[in-house]
């Protein structure tokens, strides 16, 4: 009754602009996604997906760079040279104790930049999400990498969204690609390790990849360990700006220590003589690895540094290293030398020296 | 850490090794196997021969539990794998060693479902969870593993699950140890016994080695220095002319074994009457079974198997290095075409395997890596 009131009040032309200006303001409300489950019209490029990207993605990620939602963003670097890197992350289970996959996402590439000298601007973000995943937990994930994001003063400025089929894909997968600008003039490279020169941790070894083992629950072993997930960009910048002598740095994640440093021998012809006494590792990775049958020089990082630095700054690089919050217990590992080319030797604890060499795949837990 | 860093100390490895140089007579050369597999990764693992004279040779015996299945077990485990609904559960260590088509990983690329468990128990666990699924444990092992493999089916029994079984490839040691004993190519001095077998079944097994072959065993631990220590106790007998079983390893091994994981195993398995060793070929009442009155958890009663033998590659020499007769780096094809990327024999598949300790720590001259690691 009323309505028809007010019809007659205002006019035909008036109506139609209420209605319109209603329809308006409720696409101008914050999309909200409704459901409580990712489903595969989260996908299909429509109004779910526009719906997931701005209610999920772009209230995150929100920067003037991002909100136009372009197929591509579009940056002002001024002149220099770029770093550019991807990642892709699957981690299972997706949440574990100390993070999760959002904050491993932007901390792996944002460390990539870092160790190529470079400083971190920009990421982007795909995800591939399986029918079903609860959007509750998406949103867990998205906040984690935007405080990942901000901690390490690097923006998310484009993005992607697929949905596969249940069954597909295990929740949620990210891939992460990021942008740095390179300030510094000498380059970075493992190729350039001398014979003398020392290599150094940054800390402790081998907390993610153990904390993530026994988080999936399957072992039945239970220790109190975080995973070490950080952006080390901060460490790095205050390493290179104050010693000149760092030669190499590399993020150790999959395939740990022992696969960089495999790395930097092959890449360097050099050798290198790591000493086991000197490698930190706490001793609740320690009793893990040694109850799997693992090495913890083989074990996933995701926030420690290896460095090969000129022996004669390696004290000034370890001072200013361990000034420095995320590098408390760097260390000394070991030193580069002239025989064998090619090969890391570790001198044992135990007084032997043994070949450390690369892993064929993923270390497998031993039988007795 | 503790119960470790104290067995991995430098100093008592050097008064150890000090001990066992000055009991070394001039001119004679000393052999000993370790019958372990475990032993041989802890001497690969911590440069253990750094700390023994020249005239000591470790040979590496029979004792890894994945080296000596052979590949026409591997098939027979993958064609179960690939029946309906079955989800096949093993070992880490399992996963890449190669049957006659291919490693479990190669199978479930081809799509069927093995996945790896830590503990029997687990698959059990995992059977519990999947009732529509049809579960079966690779059982592989010495008596070392045995015990919990029977522990699992007689829980399996006492649920009544019955979606649960086991492919029984149980073994057992002192067999092959015999097989070695009476293989007329190989000349031994002593053996340091295997540790973790012995905490089920004892010393006593051994004594056979000592009354009728006139060689010392030292039953050892698996810690570099327990192994150190192992080896003195053998110079020491061959010093003292003596030829006897002790036991280094007393803070786990019992002189008796464990008579209930003795028992459990009894319960639900029985000897085979023969059985075929990877490399070693076919040894009498070697390998265990499971008994009739667990049928319903038997694998090799509840499928069809092919139980195809399948010869060893012509080129894998994986026999005479179990047997101790050669070096891992004197068989043909080591580091050419056998590597841990592409394992030709099971030696170079697990940890404990002689030659994948060999190429993964050692490969390298003693001398050589001394230099290097003072350089």
């Amino acid at each position: 009754m009323s309505e028809r009131v007010t019809a007659k009040a205002t006019g035909p032309d008036e109506r139609e602009q209420q209605v319109l200006d209603r329809i308006d303001r409720a696409r101008r409300r914050q999309a909200r996604v409704r459901e409580d489950r990712i489903v595969l019209a989260h996908g299909s490029g429509g109004k779910a997906t526009q719906t997931l990207v701005e209610a999920v993605f772009l209230d995150a990620f929100r920067n003037s760079l991002l909100e136009p939602l372009e197929d591509a963003a579009t940056l002002d670097l001024g002149a220099g040279r770029l770093a550019l890197t991807t990642d892709s992350f699957v981690v299972s289970p997706l949440f574990f104790p100390g993070g999760n996959i959002g904050d491993l996402a932007v901390n792996g590439t944002v460390n990539d930049l870092a160790v190529s000298g470079a400083r971190p601007l920009y990421l982007t973000a795909g995800f591939i999400l399986e029918e079903g995943f609860p959007v509750a937990d998406l949103v867990r994930i998205v906040e984690s990498m935007s405080a990942a994001a901000e901690a390490a003063g690097v923006q998310v400025v484009t993005g992607d969204t697929k949905v596969v089929q249940r069954g597909k894909a295990d929740g949620c997968y990210i891939n992460t690609a990021g942008v740095g600008r390179i300030e510094r003039d000498a380059p970075l490279g493992i190729a350039r390790a001398r014979p003398g020169d020392a290599v150094l941790v940054s800390g402790t070894i081998g907390e993610h990849g153990i904390t993530i083992m026994l988080a999936r629950g399957e072992l039945d072993i239970e220790a109190d360990l975080e995973s070490d997930t950080a952006a080390v960009h901060g460490l790095v910048a205050e390493l290179l700006a104050t010693v000149p002598g760092v030669r190499a740095l590399r993020d150790a994640t999959r395939g740990g220590v022992a696969t960089i440093l495999n790395e930097v021998a092959r890449s360097a012809d050099v050798g290198i003589v790591v000493d086991e006494a000197k490698v930190p590792v706490r001793p609740e990775v320690r009793g893990a690895a040694e109850l799997l049958g693992i090495d913890p020089l083989y074990v996933a990082c995701e926030g420690r540094v290896v460095m090969v630095v000129d022996a004669d700054q390696a004290e000034d690089a370890l001072a200013v290293l361990r000034s420095h919050p995320l590098g408390r217990d760097s260390a000394a590992i070991g030193r580069v030398v002239d025989e064998p080319p090619g090969m890391v030797l570790l001198n044992t604890t135990f007084g032997g020296t043994r070949v450390i060499d690369l892993l064929v795949g993923d270390p497998l837990p031993r039988i007795c | 850490m503790r119960f470790v860093d104290e067995y991995r100390d430098g100093d008592k490895a050097r008064a150890l090794s000090a001990k066992i140089t000055a009991l070394c007579e001039p001119g004679r050369h000393y052999k000993f196997m370790e019958v372990c597999g475990g032993h041989t990764h802890t001497i690969y693992k911590h440069g253990l021969e750094d700390y023994l004279p020249e005239s000591i040779e470790l040979v590496h015996g029979p004792g890894c539990p994945v080296c000596v299945i052979p590949m026409g077990r591997i098939d027979d485990a993958i064609h179960i794998a690939r029946q309906p609904g079955v989800l096949m559960t093993s070992f880490g260590d399992m996963m890449r060693v190669p049957g006659s088509g291919g490693s479990f990983f190669d199978s479930n690329a081809e799509g069927t479902n093995i996945r790896m468990v830590y503990s029997p128990l687990d698959s059990l666990k995992i059977a519990r969870q999947n009732p529509d699924l049809r579960v079966v444990f690779m059982a592989i092992g010495f008596e070392t593993t045995a015990p919990s493999t029977a522990m699992t089916m007689l829980r399996a029994a006492q649920e009544g699950l019955p979606n649960f079984s086991i492919f029984c490839n149980h073994v057992t040691i002192v067999p092959a140890i015999k097989a070695i004993l009476d293989s007329p190519d190989l000349r031994l001095d002593g053996f340091l016994g295997p540790g973790h077998v012995s905490t089920v079944i004892g010393c006593r097994p051994y004594e056979f080695i000592a009354r009728d072959y006139g060689k010392p065993v030292v039953v050892a631990g698996f810690e570099p220095l327990d192994i150190l220590q192992s080896i003195y106790l053998l110079m020491v007998q061959l010093h003292e002319g003596r030829a006897e079983v002790e036991n280094q390893y007393t803070r786990v091994v019992p002189w008796n074994g464990n008579p209930v994981a003795l028992k459990a195993i009894m319960e639900v398995m029985e000897l085979r009457p023969y059985f075929e060793w990877r490399g070693l070929g076919f040894i009498s009442h070697s390998a265990m079974r499971v008994r009739e009155k667990y049928a319903a958890l038997d694998a090799e009663r509840i499928f069809d198997l092919p139980g195809i033998r399948v010869a060893d590659p012509k080129a894998c020499q994986c026999g005479e290095v179990l047997k101790g007769v050669l070096k891992p780096w004197e068989c043909k094809v080591f580091g050419t075409a056998c590597t841990p990327e592409t394992p030709i024999g099971t030696c170079m598949v697990s940890p404990e395997g002689a030659c994948a300790a060999y190429y993964n720590f050692g490969r390298f001259t003693r001398t050589r890596v001394k230099e290097a690691s003072q350089a």
